[in-house]
């Protein structure tokens, strides 16, 4: 269950976010949407613990995360995977020690173990075979891949996936998209979607906000979302621009 | 922070409780071990085994040139064989350290700022967050624990190196007993003043570790931040070792004396 109320984010004078409020269930898929710049990797980070809000509040499971210190969140983001919008591997390890990462720290499990872990990830993401290449060796997407890889190997209860099929060919997207399904459906664990593709945000969502000037402006089904009347959903969702944006 | 910012030594205050802060975080997770084997070992690679070449030529050329120097004064009121004494002192007590300590600075210290600002720029320490790891955990601890290791080892190898090529100066050079140099040599080495540069050496270590973790840690946007950082945790680390250098002199002065 993650709950935030009233999420107030501002650089600058620019305000990110401007009085967020939403809350998702557990098992729930949740797909935000919402025009570039408009804050959804700001807003992910928060629900994470990554950035600290100007004010309001992050509740995990009924925990604020706001007022913890860093050696307290670290417990709390034991329970998440985050795939990074630009997927942030580290760039001095192969695929197999990324991936790896988190089980190798937490030396539950044996090293031939982490190994077969490591490597059934891998293969969820159709990269079996990569695990001795550095990250500099891969193209954008495979990178996107091994980060989601490195995101749900450890099983966390909630994984927050930043664009995940952003730069992958139609294929792949839907095989990511159907991979965030069975995470969803086998571990029953939450999920939590930014996605600029309204196809795969009917896909996995059972549950869609749209985020616009700072705060969530739509919220409901997929469908509804679909359908709606208000002229900046629609537009959103059926990709109209203004005309005047496409004056020079 | 916005009016922090424009009051120079507010910051400069707030930097320093910062730099404290991470490094007794630092030291708390080197005493409860919470890093891997594999990294310090990495890192006294890193720093120790790499920095050779550098701490060598520094010890061996200061502790030539200073007995060049040192000589001409010597010679004038007919002491020339205390020379290689007063070289041995001078490296011992200041010279391998802070030399050491500069030198390793520009190297390592820049190389760490730069790569833990590349890891912030590209958003690794926020994944490395997020996969339950504390950035001072897992990069810092080990920095600073290695550099904690090596600085001193170095600095001994320099103080070592300058003594033996003034030694080579003051007898191939400039035609002096080595017999006489040595017995002298030996006789007003104290083993405070090897100890007074190990000490400086481990602290001038803790230094560099800090800074240039700090700086790399918070470094800007861009390759233009790393740019910054790397710049700065050396800059940063050099006035910070010249400045505390002598105030350490002073304390050390008090604690350690020439007992007889
Ligand atoms: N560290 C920062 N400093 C200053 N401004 C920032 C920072 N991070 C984000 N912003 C600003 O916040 C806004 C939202 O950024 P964010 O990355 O959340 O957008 P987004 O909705 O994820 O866009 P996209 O779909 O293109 O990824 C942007 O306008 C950006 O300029
Ligand atoms: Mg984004």
């Amino acid at each position: 269950m993650i709950e935030v109320s009233q999420l107030r984010k501002s650089y600058g004078t620019q305000e990110v976010l401007a009085g967020v409020d939403l809350s998702i269930d557990r098992g729930e898929s949740a797909v935000i949407i919402g025009g570039s710049g408009c804050g959804k990797s700001v807003l992910l980070r928060h629900i994470i613990g990554l950035i600290q809000p100007d004010s309001g509040d992050v509740k995990i499971d009924g925990e604020s995360i706001v007022e913890l210190n860093e050696r307290q969140l670290i417990k709390v983001r034991r329970k998440f995977g985050m795939l990074f919008q630009g997927a942030a591997l580290f760039d001095s390890l192969t695929v197999e020690e990324n991936v790896g990462f988190l089980l190798d720290r937490e030396q539950t499990l044996s090293r031939a173990e982490i190994k077969k872990t490591v490597a059934e990830a891998l293969e969820l993401v159709d990269l079996a075979g990569t695990q001795d290449k550095k990250p500099a060796e891969l193209s954008g997407g495979m990178r996107k891949r091994v980060g989601l890889a490195r995101a749900i190997v450890y099983k966390p209860e909630i994984i927050v996936y930043d664009e995940p099929t952003t730069g992958l060919d139609p294929v792949v997207s839907d095989s990511i998209d159907q991979l965030v399904i069975k995470m969803r459906d086998q571990l029953n664990c939450t999920s939590i979607v930014v996605t600029h593709d309204t196809r795969s945000m009917r896909r996995v969502g059972n549950h869609v906000m749209m985020l616009h000037h700072g705060v969530i402006h739509a919220n409901g089904k997929p469908d509804e979302i679909f359908n709606s009347t208000d002229p900046i959903v629609h537009k959103f969702v059926n990709g109209i621009a203004d005309p005047k944006d496409l004056e020079f | 922070m916005a009016n922090t910012a424009d009051n120079p030594i507010k910051e400069a205050l707030a930097s320093l409780a910062r730099l404290t802060y991470l490094f007794w975080e630092a030291m708390g997770s080197i005493i409860a071990k919470r890093f891997r084997m594999r990294d310090l070992v990495e890192q006294i690679h890193f720093i120790g085994v790499k920095s050779q070449s550098v701490v060598l030529l520094t010890g061996a050329f200061t502790g030539m040139v200073m007995c060049a120097q040192f000589y001409i004064q010597f010679h004038k009121v007919k002491m020339d064989s205390a020379v290689m004494s007063v070289v041995s002192v001078a490296m011992c007590r200041e010279l391998g350290a802070v030399l050491t300590a500069l030198m390793v600075s520009g190297r390592v210290g820049a190389a760490m700022a730069a790569q833990l600002g590349t890891m912030k720029v590209t958003e690794q320490i926020d994944a490395l967050r997020t996969l339950a790891t504390h950035p001072t955990d897992y990069l810092v601890a080990p920095r600073l624990l290695a550099t904690l290791i090596a600085l001193p080892l170095l600095t001994a190898e320099a103080i070592a190196l300058g003594m033996v090529s003034g030694m080579i100066v003051a007898v191939y050079l400039l035609g002096l007993d080595p017999v006489f140099l040595w017995t002298n040599m030996v006789f007003y080495t104290w083993s405070e003043d090897v100890l007074m540069g190990l000490i400086k050496a481990f602290i001038f270590a803790g230094i560099i570790a800090t800074v240039s973790c700090y700086k790399g840690m918070n470094c800007g946007q861009g390759a233009e931040g790393v740019g910054r950082a790397t710049t700065q945790a050396v800059v940063t680390s050099s006035i910070i070792i010249l400045i505390s250098n002598f105030f350490v002199t002073l304390i050390l002065n008090k604690i350690l004396i020439y007992s007889d």
